[in-house]
């Protein structure tokens, strides 16, 4: 079986993210995308995700439950998550 | 019984108890340092009358985990317990332990402090205070950016 030519990531969101834009989505996107690709195209959905996900914000990132920065290479499956600043503690 | 070591959970914990279960069984250990982290009455929004704290299951654990194993790296240290709490939380309530047993003091101090400048930029847990004026995210602080960067570690947290 060939391998599939897009690639379906699992996207979560917390805190004020998720309050704004839900806990979670799927997003389908071409082979090869970055993190920083998913976010620009993440940004295009709808004015909260363009607002929310803009980088005039400090948004931290993770993929695969690791913290990431957008040159973070993704995977089919992937779970990527956007947040604010953690202040745990 | 082995003690878990690290632990994210509604319920409050007993440090007696924690003390007690880290020292067990090994008598090298000739000092404990502990932390505690409680929810205080005012913030960068003024009074503060009741605290919910959301994190994120599984990589909150694991990202914990990696750092307890760098503190093991770093310091001479025999047991650590860190339990941090979630959900609502009202005043003066217990946020935070992290506990760390030692043959000496200086290590047990370090790995403590070490674990809490860690623990406040790198784990994935997020604040939010309530007011008189409503419910309020707590902001990111870059002195606790900056506490991390005194062990030669990038922080990048606060904007």
């Amino acid at each position: 079986m060939n391998a599939p030519a897009i690639w379906r990531l699992r996207v979560r969101y917390f805190a004020s993210l998720r309050e704004v834009l839900g806990a979670e989505e799927t997003v389908e996107l071409p082979v090869g995308t970055t993190l920083g690709t998913l976010r620009d195209r993440l940004m295009l959905l709808d004015a909260d995700h363009a607002q929310w996900l803009s980088r005039q914000r400090a948004v931290r990132c993770a993929v695969d439950q690791v913290m990431a920065d957008e040159s973070a290479p993704l995977r089919d499956g992937a779970e990527v998550a956007f947040f604010p600043p953690v202040t745990g503690g | 019984m082995v003690c878990p070591t690290v632990s994210i959970q509604l319920a409050d914990f007993d440090v007696d108890v924690e003390v007690r279960a880290l020292r067990a069984g090994d008598a090298g250990v000739g000092a404990v340092a502990t932390f505690i982290g409680t929810v205080r009455d005012r913030g960068d929004g003024g009074a503060v009358q009741a605290m919910e704290l959301e994190h994120y299951p599984g990589m909150t654990e694991r990202a914990i985990e990696s750092m307890v194993e760098q503190a093991r790296s770093r310091f001479e240290i025999r047991g650590v317990r860190v339990i941090h709490r979630v959900g609502p939380l009202a005043l003066q309530d217990q946020i935070v332990l992290v506990a760390v047993s030692s043959a000496h003091r200086r290590d047990a101090f370090l790995a403590c402090e070490f674990l809490m400048d860690y623990l406040k930029t790198q784990a994935p847990f997020w604040k939010k205070e309530t007011t008189a004026d409503g419910a309020r995210w707590v902001d990111a602080r870059q002195a606790d950016d900056a506490a991390l960067a005194r062990w030669g570690v990038s922080a990048g947290n606060a904007a």
